[in-house]
């Protein structure tokens, strides 16, 4: 237990700072680092607790996916090398004292829940996903994934197609001027439209570029 | 201290949505840090999910999250693209600048 508790809170501490850094760090790409280290910390502890599935696919999606994304698209955009003025300095900022409140009173309020929390004592007889112990993590959200969420993973597929057309409409951009391969054209041109039969005059030759 | 229970894995999720949150009101960067804090909020009720399921012995959590991060990348893809369309119309992603709206 004692192994526990220190990874624990070496990986907990890791991912608090890193999570500060995020916000206050000067440099957008900076930003990006500190996410990436902070998604691979939470992922070492979800592995850490048990979750060994949702931690190798947090590292997947978030680290190898989402961050990557992010990374492109601060580096694409050239707003890397853009100031901050972190806490003041920006005219009439007026609601950083009040934004501050309101994230201190939000993170009271969910200590407060979490301290004064309790579970009911007869709760835990009907559950209905109990996982038995002699299958891996894997396994058995394997068996429950593919059976009673059917659907709702068919759905979340049908969200990332939804996004992913969404993304490339959003991003396309059509360009006049450019000389475009049109395989239609290519396909219905005929010998009638293509070839044309021209009596040569002598000595005057034939204009190409009619 | 050496005991680590549910409240700990719990009190990580809050700290991590108080930073969160806290990213999104003072920013004063560009829009792409506010899609980042986004990440750290959902990050929070991932961790949250994941403690509740391990801890009670329920698998619904763990399933929870996987669709929370479907989302999530989902959600990640549109802004991105949607901050690429506004960066190529006006120029700028600051936040300040954005004011189109006048709020």
């Amino acid at each position: 237990m004692p192994a526990h508790a220190f990874f624990f809170y070496i990986f907990s501490l890791i991912a608090i700072v890193s999570a500060i850094m995020v916000t206050a760090s000067k440099n957008t790409v900076h930003s990006v680092f500190f996410l990436i280290l902070d998604f691979i910390s939470i992922s070492c502890l979800f592995i850490l607790i048990g979750a060994e599935f949702l931690g190798m696919i947090m590292l997947i999606v978030y680290v190898g996916a989402v961050a990557v994304l992010f990374l492109f698209v601060v580096m694409m955009l050239n707003v890397a090398q853009q100031k901050n003025q972190w806490f003041g300095a920006a005219s009439g900022s007026k609601h950083i004292p009040v934004g501050m409140i309101v994230s201190l009173i939000i993170f009271f309020e969910l200590l407060i829940v979490i301290g004064g929390w309790k579970l009911k004592p007869d709760l835990s007889n009907d559950f209905i996903n109990l996982p038995t112990t002699n299958i891996t993590n894997t396994h058995s959200i394997g068996n429950v994934l593919y059976t009673d969420y059917i659907h709702l993973f068919q759905l979340s597929g049908m969200i990332l197609l939804v996004a992913m057309i969404g993304a490339i409409v959003l991003t396309f951009r059509q360009r006049s001027g450019l000389k475009k391969q049109s395989y239609i054209r290519q396909i219905s041109r005929e010998k009638n439209d293509g070839v044309e039969l021209v009596d040569v005059k002598n000595k005057e030759g034939v204009k190409i570029d009619v | 201290m050496f005991d680590i229970g549910i409240g700990h894995y719990l009190t990580l999720g809050a700290v991590i949505f108080t930073i969160g949150v806290v990213g999104i009101f003072l920013n004063r960067k560009n829009v792409i840090v506010i899609l980042m804090s986004i990440e750290l909020i959902l990050l929070a009720v991932n961790i949250n999910l994941v403690s509740f399921s391990i801890f009670l012995n329920d698998l619904s959590g763990q399933i929870f999250t996987l669709f929370i991060l479907t989302v999530a990348a989902a959600e990640a893809a549109i802004g991105l693209a949607i901050i690429v369309v506004y960066y190529r119309n006006s120029g700028t992603i600051r936040v300040e600048e954005i004011d189109n709206l006048k709020g």
